[in-house]
C-alpha cells in the first residue's frame, strides 16, 4: 500500500480514519491540529453550477497544500451550490471538508437532518456560523431564518455528538463524530467582548475557531494575548484568517462595503504605493502569516483567497508554513497503478471480438 | 465572506432592477419599520444598574402576589398582565414578546431587536462606529448589551450560554412564567427541606 499518506484510510480514500484517543471525530484536520502541526485550511469558491466537474476544478488547485477545505454555506447571502452538495462531492473525492453551516437559511429541523447527513457522506468537520444578513447578497426578499444562533448550534452539534440526542431529546442510533468549529472577528466592536465570546463558543462546544480576515497584526496580537491570558489557547485551536487583496481599489471598496473586514489605513497605502498591486496584495498576505505564525496559541490560518485560488498554493509555499510537510493529497494509489498498466491496452487496442471469433479462439 | 472585484453588490443591482413607482419606502429592514426612534431604549441600557435593582423587587413583588395569582388562575391573569407586560417593556425596551426575557442576562438591551435575533452575542459584522451591519442607522444591540452588563451587579450572566428561542412561546407573559416556576422551585425547595410534610 501507500505508505507516504499520512492520513488516509488503506482501505479507501473516501473512507473515515480510524478512530484516536482523545479525538472526537475521524478526520484529517482533527488529526493535523493534535498532532501539533500548523495547520491550513481554504475556502472553496463555490460554482453556480450542476456540473460535479466544477467543484472537482477548483478544489484540485489546493492539492497537497491545504488540510482541509471549506465549503461555504451560502456566503454573502448569494445563492450558490449548497455547502452539503459539495461536501458529498468531496468526501467521495478523499478531501477533508469543513462543512459551513449558517442558520440564516434554515431551521433546527432541518439544520439537525444536514448534520447527520453531512456525517453519514464523511464529513468530519463542521463550521457553525450565523450567516451574513439576507439584504447582503443577490435576494434580499429572501425570508431571513436565525431560528438558532452560532452558539445555539454549536451547543446542539455538540449535544448531537456527545449525548447521542436531538436538540428534542429523541435518540441517535449512531451520533455523527464531528469536529466542531466556529468562526470569530476579534476586529469588529465590542473588542472587550471578542475574547469572551470566544470563551462562550468553547463552551458551547468549539474546538478550532477560523478568524474573520487578518489585516492588523498588532490588534490579533493584542486579542491573542487576552485569549490566552483567559486559557482559551489550550481548549481550542485557532486559526488565523489571512487571504491576499486584489488591489487598492478592492481593499477600499471591502472596507466600506463588507461589514466586519478591518483594513487599517497602511495597507491600503502600501498597496497603493505599489508597482503591480496584485503582487504587492500577496506579498503583504505572506507577511502577515510569517507574523501571525509566531504568535503563541495560533495552530494555523486560514487563506480566504476569494477569486484568486490560484494564489493559495503560492502563499502557502513561500510563506513556508508548512516547514516541508506536505498535506494529503490525491494519489493514484498503487494497486490502482498496476490495474490500469496491465488493462490499458484494453482503451487503445483496435479489437472488435465477435462472439463467433471467441467461440473459435477458445477451440 | 467577501465580494471583491464588482464595485456594485449584487443587492444593488437587484433593488435597480425592481418595478419603479412612486410610491417609495424607506430603505430599511421590514423589522425597522414597525420601530420608533432608540432614546428609550438607549436610555434603559444606561441605566441598567438601576432596572436591575428594580427588577429584582418586581420579580419579588410578582411572587409575593403568588397566590393572588393562583387563585385567581394564572390563565386568566394572563391577558391584563400581558397587556401591561407588552406596553411597559415594549415602550421600554421595544420588547418583541418573544415571551422568555433575558433582559438581565443582556445588559438591559433586548436581543430580540438585532435583525438576526443573536441571543449569544453580536456577530462578527458590527460596523466600526458600532453600529449594525444589516441597519447602517442603528447600535448594535449586543454593543449596547455589553455596554449596559458592565454597569450591571450581575453583569457576568452575559457570559452565559443561551438556549435557542422556544418560539411556542411567543406572545406569553414572560413576568407570569418567570413567578410561576419561581414559586414552583421554592415549593420543591421547602418540600426537600422537610421531606415528611404533605405534599
Amino acid at each position: 500500500m501507500n505508505g507516504r499518506q499520512r492520513d488516509e484510510n488503506p482501505a479507501g480514500i473516501h473512507l473515515p480514519l480510524d478512530p484516536l484517543p482523545g479525538h472526537t471525530s475521524r478526520g484529517r484536520l482533527e488529526r493535523v491540529l493534535r498532532r501539533g502541526e500548523f495547520a491550513v485550511t481554504t475556502e472553496l469558491n463555490p460554482p453556480d453550477s450542476a456540473d460535479p466537474e466544477d467543484v472537482y476544478n477548483r478544489a484540485k488547485i489546493f492539492d497537497g497544500w491545504v488540510d482541509a477545505i471549506n465549503a461555504v454555506d451560502a456566503s454573502g447571502a448569494n445563492c450558490h451550490m449548497s455547502s452539503v452538495g459539495i461536501c458529498a462531492l468531496l468526501t467521495r473525492m478523499g478531501y477533508a471538508p469543513i462543512m459551513q453551516i449558517a442558520c440564516r437559511d434554515r431551521n433546527r429541523i432541518a439544520i439537525q437532518g444536514d448534520v447527520l447527513g453531512g456525517a453519514a457522506m464523511g464529513v468530519a468537520n463542521m463550521l457553525c456560523l450565523t450567516g451574513d444578513g439576507v439584504q447582503a447578497g443577490d435576494q434580499p426578499g429572501a425570508k431571513p431564518v436565525f431560528d438558532l444562533d452560532c452558539m445555539s448550534l454549536l451547543e446542539t452539534c455538540r449535544i448531537m455528538r456527545d449525548n447521542g440526542k436531538f436538540l428534542s431529546g429523541r435518540k441517535l442510533t449512531t451520533p455523527p463524530q464531528l469536529f466542531l468549529g466556529a468562526a470569530i472577528n476579534p476586529f469588529a466592536p465590542p473588542i472587550d467582548f471578542r475574547p469572551h465570546r470566544l470563551g462562550k463558543k468553547i463552551a458551547a462546544g468549539a474546538q478550532f475557531v477560523q478568524s474573520q480576515y487578518c489585516f492588523d497584526v498588532p490588534m490579533f496580537r493584542a486579542y491573542m494575548q487576552k485569549v490566552r491570558d483567559l486559557g482559551f489557547t489550550e481548549k481550542c485551536f485557532i486559526l488565523c484568517g489571512v487571504g491576499p487583496l486584489a488591489s487598492a481599489k478592492t481593499a477600499k471598496w471591502i472596507r466600506s462595503n463588507v461589514p466586519g473586514i478591518h483594513i487599517p489605513d497602511q495597507v491600503v497605502k502600501r498597496l497603493e504605493g505599489a508597482q503591480d498591486q496584485k503582487k504587492e496584495g500577496k506579498q503583504l498576505c505572506i507577511d502577515i502569516i510569517n507574523e501571525v505564525k509566531e504568535i503563541p496559541g495560533v495552530s494555523g490560518v486560514h487563506v480566504m483567497a476569494y477569486r484568486q485560488e490560484e494564489y493559495v498554493a503560492e502563499i502557502v509555499d513561500e510563506s513556508g508554513v508548512l516547514k516541508g510537510r506536505q498535506p494529503w493529497k490525491r494519489e493514484i494509489r498503487r494497486d490502482d497503478q498496476l490495474v490500469a498498466d496491465r488493462l490499458d491496452h484494453i482503451l487503445h487496442d483496435e479489437i472488435t471480438e465477435t462472439q463467433v471469433d471467441m467461440v473459435k479462439t477458445a477451440h | 465572506m467577501p465580494e471583491t472585484t464588482p464595485a456594485i453588490t449584487q443587492a444593488t443591482l437587484v433593488k435597480k432592477a425592481a418595478p419603479k413607482s412612486d410610491y417609495k419606502p424607506a430603505d430599511v429592514s421590514p423589522q425597522r419599520r414597525v420601530q420608533r426612534s432608540f432614546a428609550v431604549r438607549l436610555w434603559s441600557v444606561r441605566h441598567s444598574r438601576l432596572l436591575e435593582w428594580f427588577y429584582a423587587r418586581f420579580a419579588d413583588m410578582f411572587l409575593a402576589f403568588h397566590p393572588l395569582w393562583k387563585g385567581i388562575g394564572y390563565s386568566r391573569v394572563e391577558g391584563p398582565v400581558k397587556f401591561v407586560e407588552k406596553r411597559v417593556k415594549g415602550f421600554m425596551f421595544d420588547c418583541r414578546m418573544c415571551g422568555q426575557c433575558i433582559l438581565s442576562s443582556t445588559g438591559m438591551s433586548c436581543p430580540m431587536n438585532c435583525p438576526k435575533q443573536l441571543r449569544n452575542g453580536p456577530c462578527g459584522g458590527v460596523r466600526a462606529n458600532g453600529n449594525c451591519e444589516v441597519e447602517p442607522d442603528m447600535p448594535c444591540v449586543w454593543v449596547k448589551a455589553w455596554e449596559g452588563s458592565r454597569n450591571m451587579v450581575h453583569g457576568d450572566r452575559i457570559l452565559d450560554v443561551q438556549k435557542p428561542v422556544d418560539q411556542s412561546l411567543r406572545e406569553t407573559s414572560a413576568w407570569l412564567r418567570v413567578t410561576a416556576q419561581a414559586a414552583a422551585a421554592r415549593e420543591a425547595a421547602r418540600n426537600a427541606a422537610n421531606p415528611g410534610a404533605p405534599v
